[in-house]
């Protein structure tokens, strides 16, 4: 492949940062991405990660696609429970994984489903009242960040929907106010441009259930006696809830993969129903971050294709919902499944360590610790392929380009093959 | 290949064919004239005789696809654990009751007989979500209702005093980036409204923002749609859904288009008066009055049937202020994009709460008090109403006046005694039914092959067997052809298609319109205008769906 001419493309969405940043300017050289203008870290990594394997390998040796969706195949067929994860990928590629997951009875699971379902376990228990991210570009005026980091997993969030130049609505929008409740930010870019730093009203991580579980008390008018709250003064809590009240339009916006302790989806319960009483009186709403590694993708996908967004098993031939029995690490790590297919095209991320067989459908550049049955490198939607993908709030799809021809096969094709290489299913 | 389909009773409305025993025939997917003189060679025959055929129904507003629907499924898994449904056939695996999956949605339309479901409630934002759901419900032609009258930028051309014309090329340029067949309006500007903590927004009350009224966002839409000659009106959602009194509102929304082309959608929900001790009453007999008298407009109902659903509705403003009433008590409302919102409410509509009651007789009067079939259309509002999989029943409450009378005799007696429904004697006629479900539907939204079964019509054909039972007959159809392929055959999917996608794309100065949104698009959203509008490879690139753009008036 030696294409020496160089090639810019503007306007480029990336599928790499769950903000789906679209502004970006990227050079093709033969196989050789780079961001020219508008990268950060996730998307820079993302598209300017190389490709390096180009075969499909068998038991580590090189051997035809046909063979490995043949051996595949097989596989899946002699399979009692395979679950299928990884799914940092689009639309297309999760639509045909669960096609074959329907055909081959298997399991459905993200690879960040448990952060996700922090949130969707709230969703489905009492909802919550959201918004999305023009929304908060042109409306926020008080910013309630909770127990999260934003800037290190979604380093462009400020400066894109913070601190823009101007709003519709004419708002000066350095004099937006950023509080971070439980946890102090990594870097200085909540800080305003006029040099105004957000206040910080930490808590160790361990009390933020009881924090959330207070300001949420306190947001439905009912009054604590205590004094202190996770070592939070009880009048800051109900400083905060007043000054949500105050504003015209507060946001609360949280990263649910950071929430990293058990039943953290109550913790989000509390804080989305605070959200909820504080609409008696103003407009206020939730901002659940996210989307990464194409995790809102799989969610949608997968709900309006089987009826559930994560964790969804066709073991009797019908679409079941189990948040707990159908977590694949679970599923490894007890020997329930007897294999993992990983389908992961957008990250490099490799799949858990796991004595079971192990199938690969995933990005050209990913390396193993141990290498599986099988390995189909493949190309990147995006990149290679056109595509689409979800942001975090789940309302966005964005069309995804072809920027190079990496001459790799396309997930979905693999996966569709795999399925036609099962023949019709046996009754 | 030549397919007959022999002495069948034909029920085809557009060309005024009453149930005559008539043979068609299918070719290439079309039906074609009778082949007289040539030397006919049927490849395939359907003996048909003893059975009504008409051509494959179309629900002209149904919620199948769209952010709110899958939103509704994650809200509601127990709506999915609860009807199962197992990969069987040439079908694959689903689940679902009101908001079921969307494979399942495409396989249960097809096993009723019909073959065209609009989405209509496409955010623009939201719009390719719309498509792509869409493009998994198979068996299904789609289509879609792009929304506007909440969106920041069209509030600000509005209030601005743009000339029609701008209005025009934005309306236009929505249609045609969103890949939609015609423009909705939900609660017009109350949307917006909402997010600036308004909490209702009547017909003549001011956006407390921009200073514009709903009656104003209605005249600018219904004249940028007549004036671009898109074939189908305005389609409205109307202020103050479900309110007590809203009839008022209803009949000055009616008369304040000043007789441009309009379709009041779910008008059930706008049909409500404040008389009696419970200050609800039915306004049927007025709505039904002034659709009777004004020809400009056009309603589909939005009947409710008791059970379990959700509602999913764009009008987050009244979507919020009927939480109340949540069953189970959990709901969603959001705001989204400086577009749109929406409202998620799961409901049970009960027989014996006099509210619930009420809603069901009020439907079915405006069905049966509408003198114009033409210009009445079969709907629940999928699923905001009852689910789709209710209309057989709905058809026969529609056509036997005893089975009607019967159900009556069941629901809250308060109710009854305040609804004139048990004095009614219409029964509809399958002449009629074929109107309101095919020829008056294809006729509304412009669909010049479907709805019909004349010569070049695309060969969209449901098969019945006539039977006492309305309910059952329309329940499961003998056969099923879309585009002249046999996909159901005795209620069961024989083959997998997928449908096309109707749209039209009104012509516009699009240099112009886009020398604002670009800018727009640049300063205030999160997303590059090209990255915005839809491209046509992104729904025909996977070799199922194919758009099909229908001419707007004016147009070749």
């Amino acid at each position: 492949m030696s294409d020496t001419k160089t090639r810019v493309f503007e306007r480029v969405p990336s599928p790499f940062c769950g903000i789906a940043s679209d502004d970006l300017r990227i050079s093709v050289d033969g196989q050789t991405v780079k961001v020219l203008d508008h990268g950060d870290p996730v998307t820079i990594a993302g598209f300017e990660s190389p490709l390096t394997d180009r075969a499909p390998r068998l038991h580590g040796q090189e051997v035809s696609l046909e063979t490995a969706i043949s051996h595949i195949a097989n596989r899946l067929k002699d399979s009692r429970l395979p679950v299928f994860s990884g799914f940092g990928s689009d639309v297309s590629e999760a639509r045909a994984a669960l096609s074959l997951i329907d055909r081959s009875r298997g399991i459905f699971d993200q690879m960040r489903a448990e952060a996700g379902l922090r949130n969707l376990l709230v969703l489905s228990d009492s909802g919550w009242m959201a918004t999305t991210l023009a929304e908060l570009k042109n409306r926020v005026d008080l910013l309630i960040i909770f127990g999260s980091d934003i800037e290190g997993p979604f380093p462009r969030f400020f400066e894109r929907f913070i601190w823009n130049q101007e709003t519709l609505f004419g708002a000066d929008t350095s004099k937006r106010e950023i509080v971070y409740l439980g946890t102090a930010p990594s870097g200085s870019q909540s800080t305003a441009p006029d040099g105004r730093k957000p206040q910080v009203i930490p808590c160790e991580m361990a009390d933020l259930p009881l924090v959330a579980a207070a300001f949420s008390a306190l947001a439905q008018g009912l009054k604590i006696k205590a004094d202190t709250v996770g070592g939070i003064p009880t009048a800051t809590l109900e400083g905060l809830v007043q000054r949500l009240k105050d504003s015209s339009y507060g946001v609360i916006t949280w990263a649910a993969g950071q929430l990293d302790f058990p039943h953290a989806e109550l913790t989000v319960q509390q804080m989305c129903k605070a959200i909820v009483a504080i609409n008696q009186v103003t407009r206020c709403a939730a901002l659940p971050l996210g989307g990464q590694d194409g995790d809102r993708t799989a969610s949608q996908v997968a709900s309006w294709i089987s009826g559930f967004p994560t964790r969804v098993g066709y073991l009797q031939g019908f679409p079941e919902y189990d948040p707990y029995h159908y977590g694949a690490e679970r599923l490894l790590l007890q020997g329930e499944a007897d294999l993992l297919i990983w389908v992961s095209t957008l990250s490099t991320n490799p799949p858990p360590e796991t004595t079971v067989p192990t199938v690969v459908v995933g990005r050209s550049g990913m390396v193993f610790s141990k290498e599986p049955e099988v390995f189909i490198p493949v190309g990147v939607p995006g990149i290679d392929f056109s595509g689409h993908m979800y942001r975090c709030d789940n309302v966005v799809a964005l069309p995804l380009y072809q920027l190079r021809d990496g001459g790799l096969p396309k997930a979905s094709d693999v996966l569709k093959a795999i399925e036609e290489a099962m023949g019709p299913t046996s009754s | 290949m030549l397919m007959k389909l022999t002495g069948g009773k034909v029920y085809d409305p557009a060309h005024g064919v009453d149930g005559e025993v008539r043979d068609l025939y299918i070719r290439d997917g079309r039906i074609i004239a009778h082949p007289h003189g040539e030397a006919v060679s049927v490849d395939q025959e359907f003996d048909c005789r003893g059975k009504v055929i008409m051509s494959g129904a179309i629900d002209m507003h149904t919620h199948i696809g769209g952010g709110k629907v899958t939103i509704a499924r994650n809200l509601l898994p127990e709506d999915h654990r609860n009807d199962p449904v197992a990969r069987s056939g040439l079908k694959r695996a689903g689940a679902g009751h009101s908001a079921s999956s969307t494979l399942t949605t495409g396989y249960r339309y097809a096993e009723m007989g019909y073959t065209a479901g609009f989405e209509p409630a496409v955010l623009p934002i939201n719009a390719r979500q719309a498509h792509m759901e869409m493009a998994d419900v198979p068996l299904l032609d789609v289509g879609g209702y792009v929304m506007l009258g909440s969106d920041d930028f069209f509030l600000r051309l509005l209030s601005s005093g743009v000339d029609q014309e701008v209005i025009n090329d934005y309306v236009a340029w929505t249609v045609h980036s969103s890949q939609c067949i015609g423009i909705k309006v939900v609660n017009p500007g109350g949307i917006s409204a909402f997010k600036f903590n308004q909490r209702s927004l009547d017909l003549d009350e001011q956006h407390q923002y921009y200073g514009v009224t709903p009656r104003g966002i209605l005249q600018s839409l219904t004249r940028a749609v007549h004036e671009l000659g898109i074939p189908h009106p305005l389609h409205v959602h109307g202020c103050n859904l479900g309110v007590p009194g809203n009839i008022e509102t209803t009949l000055n929304t009616i008369s304040g288009v000043e007789g441009l082309p309009m379709h009041l959608t779910h008008i059930q929900f706008h049909s409500y008066g404040t008389e009696g001790d419970r200050k609800f009453s039915s306004g049927a007999a007025k709505i039904a009055e002034a659709l009777n008298k004004n020809p400009n407009i056009t309603v589909d109902v939005g009947q409710i049937l008791f059970g379990q659903t959700v509602t999913a509705s764009g009008d987050s403003m009244r979507q919020y202020a009927n939480h109340g009433h949540a069953h189970p008590n959990k709901w969603v409302c959001m705001d989204i994009e400086c577009d749109a919102g929406c409202g998620v409410v799961p409901f049970k509509y009960r027989d014996q709460n006099f509210v619930n009651a009420l809603q069901w007789c009020i439907g079915l009067e405006i069905f049966l008090l509408a003198e114009d079939p033409w210009r009445i259309f079969l709907t629940t509002d999928h699923p905001n109403g009852a689910p789709f999989t209710t209309y057989p029943h709905l058809i026969r409450l529609l056509m036997d006046k005893t089975f009607r009378n019967d159900r009556l005799a069941t629901i809250s007696p308060d109710a009854a005694a305040l609804s004139t429904l048990g004095s009614i004697d219409r029964e509809y006629s399958l002449y009629e039914i074929a109107i309101m479900t095919r020829a008056g539907a294809a006729r509304l939204l412009g669909l010049h092959d479907r709805g019909h079964l004349g010569a070049g019509a695309a060969a969209d054909i449901t098969v019945y067997t006539e039977q006492d039972d309305k309910e059952a007959m329309f329940t499961r159809p003998d056969y099923v052809f879309k585009d002249g392929e046999l996909i159901v055959r005795k209620g069961e999917v024989v083959k997998i298609v997928w449908g096309n996608v109707h749209t039209v794309r009104p012509e516009f100065d699009r240099a112009g319109i886009e020398s604002r949104l670009k800018p727009y698009f640049d300063r205030y959203h999160t997303m590059a205008m090209d990255n915005f509008v839809i491209r046509d490879w992104e729904i025909e690139d996977d070799g199922r769906s194919k758009i099909l753009v229908h001419p707007c008036r004016g147009q070749a």
